[in-house]
């Protein structure tokens, strides 16, 4: 039995040069890390605990922007007024991660990274049009959301890059996003299906803009252009949202497994979706 | 006791709410479970268990794993020796120990996964992890079967060579997964059908289910030098274990001693054992302690759940309601070994009702499945679930009130049962008219909600209890109990002991003896210990009474039947006397000069359990786009005889009724196509949480007091869940438009019965 080591970075760059190590894992909040360790489902020699990075958990506006960091807690995001107001689905979404006790160390960065197709926070950050801020070896690059997960349990980040920041664009007016999740009980559940929507709407109230994003109906979440373009032009009359459901229905791909059956994945996908856009339409006009 | 006679009124202490003498040991985290021993050289053990559903052992080498540094000893099946075997009594079954011990440890052949094969004793929990890895097994994979009703197919797989259906004649000439065939009955049933006005039948299925409780199995067990050992373990019977224990390894029982530990919760499934046989055979070989704890994982794979199963059910009615006959077949799951609940569950299904010609059919059916354990009231919750149902379905047809058909068939006082007891001190219409006359029962339901009704029954037993009163010398006293508390029984006999001895409830303890520190007594199960470990203690605290009393009597140098004890207080009613009254503290003070220390010990086999009835009302609603049931209101009410801790009572209904929730809507072992269980977490195993339920209102209906026990108690632990899983399915099944007969009732299943409705 081999020991593991422990490392928590003071910056950025350390924890670039620490992951140079075979077999290192980076660590933000640990919720999911921790127990796939416990029950051997991960066997990392290095732990990288990005927590002690100056700014990693920092949830900062810049000129209506929003900059969340990678190891931001849920309890902070929930706490967080500006974001609250800017970004309501994001917000609730990451706050459905887990019971109260791990919203103290659960992250966005982890719950990305982890890509578990399930992850809440995903879709709704997908929905907002979110960009992940990258770190390296040859510095930073940045790539959406949508670009990171590629299959369950994989990401397209190299071995040596951290996820450090999540970049949500400035609100224009008449904007508002909602998530909504699926699960057979109230709370400490892993979702059946998840439905982030985000939209923009004109002063009349017609859409301009809108993303939606659905979580567990697929290896990865999927961002379904053809359900936010089923939105655009409209004024979410039943025809648009008819559309809408048929765009979900047809982009989800889901297995059946002991949470759900692909049928039924693939009916309340498209039914999460609607209501979700409705939810976003409703705040958008607030 | 007071067989025949009302208890007594005007009680100072039964009836009233004292705090909880254990809460705060256990919201601080001072209480001492399973887990929680440590001895000085304690080894930490593991087992090995069987990845696939059902092989033949072809061999199991462990030479690589005794060599790992720090490994002390290895155990498999070969170190036990039953012998013979033989059943011994565990409580609400028997328990066959040859197969008790092939659960422990594989015999031969693996029949689910979990299955324990092997176990190992090392000096860190990493070596013990790594030793199991080295332990080599080669298994020939055999087809496996886990479905009762495929598995009671012909050409089914099967498991056991040597089983020959019990309860058939002539022997099958043919091994089997039947284990036996129960048949019970009454009347001319077929006539019945033939004459009745209305007939209405169903198939109706469950899935097993795990009794959930929060505390995996834990123990520690050490080996002595001279062949005594001790063992601390949580379970609900520290003598079921000793007895388990001894015969497993052939040890006689006066050299085991077993010390309870606080257990964190059993609902019946630790009324057998996995791991303190096998704990012992490791200390035996290394001659150090040894701790085995399973984890959360193994607890789902290789603890007993309930039985799944399949059932099919016809009722005939008269045009006005009146039940005339029923029949039913019921097929339980039993798990990898024989003796599955069916037929307690033959013998509860029509336990409520008054119905002149029966016939039950049940079939205890082996399968790939972890062997089943007890589980609140096993047997009853799926029988009643079918009942019920069918029930609902006559109210439907008749037009008739759900409860008011009920009323008109409740059994009463002097009816038969099918098993042959008689009815008595029952209240089960009363219970229903408790329910009829609520406020929940008359509430006006919103649009897309729906109500559902559903009665249960449970037997309740008595049996075999000891206990000890102790008056300590400043006037206290001590109640020695035998039976582990996993329903705040401490907090109800130190009550009872209080209430006899005059006592205020602040000034009398109650602790859980080891199994030698008291005689001997029945586990904690079947709802039987505040019926009959009570007793004893009624009984111990009389005793210590009429000690009391002799002592004043010899202080004052009357006759004893001159003294009166009252509120804790002897009395001198002889008038020729001018003493004054003396207390139970005056009397302990001096108990050297009276004869000596103050206590009494009673061992009893308690007679006269009564039988419960529960009726509980469900509101709920049903997403009609997700198929996601939201339970609005939930109302349990219960016939409790008297209630000696009514907010316990209460929390025993509101308990049973949230397993039974769970149990209705989202609980289910789930396997996949290679036989092997596919959820066991509590995250994938969906018990219900906090915020599912809303809080459940309770009604005790105390209008029959046991007149068998000396305060009128009544079990009340099992029958709040038997009602549970029809209240809700009835409920559900009216709003989606159809009968619904497939637990559990998950969002998938509602929806598409939606969808197609």
């Amino acid at each position: 039995m081999s020991g593991v080591e422990y490392l928590s970075p003071g910056s950025v760059a350390e924890a670039v040069k620490a992951l140079q190590v075979e077999g290192a894992r980076v660590m933000a909040g640990g919720t999911d890390l921790l127990v796939q360790m416990r029950v051997g489902r991960a066997k990392p020699r290095v732990v990288v605990d990005l927590k002690r990075i100056p700014g990693i958990a920092d949830i900062r506006e810049q000129d209506g922007a929003f900059i969340i960091g990678a190891a931001a807690s849920g309890a902070a995001i929930g706490e967080h007024e500006g974001l609250r107001k800017a970004w309501p689905g994001v917000v609730e979404a990451a706050n459905l991660i887990g019971s109260t006790q791990v919203q103290g160390r659960a992250s966005l960065g982890g719950n990305l990274c982890n890509a578990s197709p399930a992850a809440d926070s995903v879709p709704a950050l997908i929905a907002a049009g979110a960009a992940c801020v990258i770190a390296g070896p040859k510095g930073e690059r940045e790539a959406p959301v949508e670009a990171i997960q590629t299959a369950p349990g994989k990401t397209s980040l190299a071995a040596n890059e951290v996820l450090v920041a999540f970049r949500l664009p400035k609100r224009a007016v008449y904007s508002g996003d909602a998530y909504l999740r699926l699960i057979p009980r109230t709370e400490m559940d892993i979702a059946v299906v998840g439905a982030g929507v985000s939209v923009t709407l004109d002063a009349s109230g017609k859409c301009v803009d809108a993303r939606v994003s659905v979580g567990a109906v697929a290896p990865t979440a999927l961002l379904v252009e053809a359900a936010g373009a089923a939105l655009i032009g409209s004024s979410f009359e039943e025809v648009a949202l008819a559309k809408l459901e048929a765009a979900v229905a047809a982009a989800a791909k889901p297995i059946s497994d002991k949470r759900g059956t692909a049928e039924y994945r693939t009916k309340v996908a498209a039914v999460l979706a609607r209501r979700a856009a409705l939810i976003a339409r409703d705040r958008a006009k607030a | 006791m007071s067989d025949g006679n009302q208890p007594p009124a005007n009680l100072k202490v039964v009836g009233t709410r004292p705090i909880r003498p254990d809460g705060v040991d256990k919201v601080t985290g001072r209480a001492q479970f399973g887990a929680d021993f440590h001895l000085p050289g304690m080894l930490t053990g593991r087992i090995k268990r069987s990845p696939h559903a059902h092989a033949r052992i072809v061999k199991i080498d462990v030479s690589a794993a005794e060599k790992l540094p720090g490994v002390k000893a290895i155990v498999t099946g070969a170190e036990f020796d039953v012998g013979a075997g033989g059943d011994i009594e565990a409580g609400e079954h028997a328990a066959a120990m040859k197969d008790v011990a092939d659960n422990c440890l594989a015999n031969g052949k693996v029949f689910y996964k979990g299955h324990a094969v092997a176990a190992v004793a090392a000096t860190s929990p990493e070596i013990a992890a790594e030793a199991v890895d080295l332990i080599e097994v080669a298994y020939e994979v055999l087809p496996h079967v886990v479905d009762v009703d495929a598995a009671m197919a012909p050409g089914a797989p099967v498991l056991h060579e040597d089983m020959f259906t019990k309860g058939v004649m002539p022997k099958p000439a043919k091994a089997s997964n039947v284990a036996q065939k129960h048949v019970m009955g009454r009347g001319d049933v077929a006539g019945a059908f033939a004459a009745a006005d209305v007939v209405v039948e169903g198939r109706y299925t469950t899935a097993a289910v795990h009794q959930g409780y929060i505390e995996p199995h834990a123990c520690v067990a050490a080996w002595g030098a001279d062949g005594q050992s001790t063992i601390w373990c949580s379970s609900q019977g520290q003598f079921l274990v000793r007895a388990m224990t001894a015969r497993i390894l052939n040890l006689p029982l006066s050299d085991i001693k077993v010390i309870p530990a606080e257990i964190g919760g059993g609902f019946g499934g630790k009324t057998t054992v996995y791991l303190e046989p096998v704990a012992l055979a490791l200390s035996r070989k290394c001659g150090r302690p040894v701790k085995l704890v399973m984890s959360r994982e193994e607890v789902f794979l290789a603890s007993g759940p309930t039985s799944g199963s399949s059932m099919d059910i016809r009722l005939a009615a008269t045009k006005d309601g009146k039940l005339t006959a029923a029949e039913m077949t019921l097929r339980y799951q039993a798990g990898a070994f024989a003796g599955s609940p069916v037929n307690l569950g033959c013998m509860t299904a029509f336990a409520c009702y008054d119905v002149e010609h029966l016939a039950l059919v049940g079939y205890d059916v082996v399968s790939n499945r972890p062997k089943v354990a007890a589980y609140r009231a096993p047997g009853a919750p799926m029988a009643a679930f079918a009942v019920e149902c069918a029930i609902d379905d006559l109210a439907r047809k008749l037009n008739i009130d759900p409860i008011d058909l009920r009323i008109r068939n409740a059994v009463k006082d002097g009816a038969k049962t099918v098993y042959g007891a008689t009815v008595r001190h029952s209240a089960f219409v009363e219970t229903l008219e408790a329910v009829k006359a609520h406020p929940h029962y008359k509430a006006k339901l919103g649009p897309g909600q729906a109500r559902g009704v559903a009665a249960g029954f449970w037997f309740n037993i008595g049996g075999e209890s000891s206990a000890a009163v102790h008056v300590d010398e400043d006037g206290g006293a001590t109640v020695v109990s035998s039976n582990p508390d996993i329903g705040g029984s401490r907090a109800s006999m130190a009550m009872m002991a209080a209430e006899t001895l005059g006592l205020p409830i602040e000034r009398v303890r109650c602790t859980v003896a080891d199994t030698t520190s008291i005689g001997f007594s029945g586990s904690t199960g079947g709802s039987r210990v505040t019926f009959a470990t009570g007793m004893a203690v009624v009984e111990a605290a009389q005793k210590v009474v009429a000690d009391l009393k002799r002592r004043a009597a010899q202080t004052w140098e009357c006759d004893v039947a001159h003294v009166d004890w009252k509120d804790g207080v002897a009395t001198c009613l002889d008038p020729s006397k001018d003493v004054k009254p003396l207390s139970l503290k005056a009397l302990a003070g001096k108990s050297a000069r009276t004869g000596g220390p103050i206590a009494a010990e009673v061992s009893l086999n308690a007679q006269g359990a009564a039988a419960g009835y529960g009726v509980h009302v469900c509101d709920l609603e049903i997403d009609p786009e997700t198929g996601r049931t939201t339970i609005l209101r939930y109302t349990a009410a219960q016939d409790v005889g008297r209630a000696i801790h009514p907010a316990y009572v209460e929390g025993q209904l509101q308990g049973g009724a949230a397993q039974g929730v769970g149990w209705a809507l989202n609980e289910e072992y789930v396997y996949n196509a290679k036989g092997l269980l596919d959820n066991a977490s509590f995250l994938d195993y969906r018990m219900p949480v906090a915020s599912d339920l809303p809080m459940i209102d309770t009604i005790l209906v105390e209008a029959k007091p046991n007149p068998r026990h000396p305060y009128g108690a009544k079990g009340v632990g099992e029958v709040p869940i038997v009602p549970s899983l029809a209240a809700v399915a009835n409920a559900v099944s009216a709003i989606v438009g159809r009968r619904m007969t497939s637990l559990p009732l998950s969002p998938a299943k509602v929806l598409a019965a939606t969808r197609a409705s």
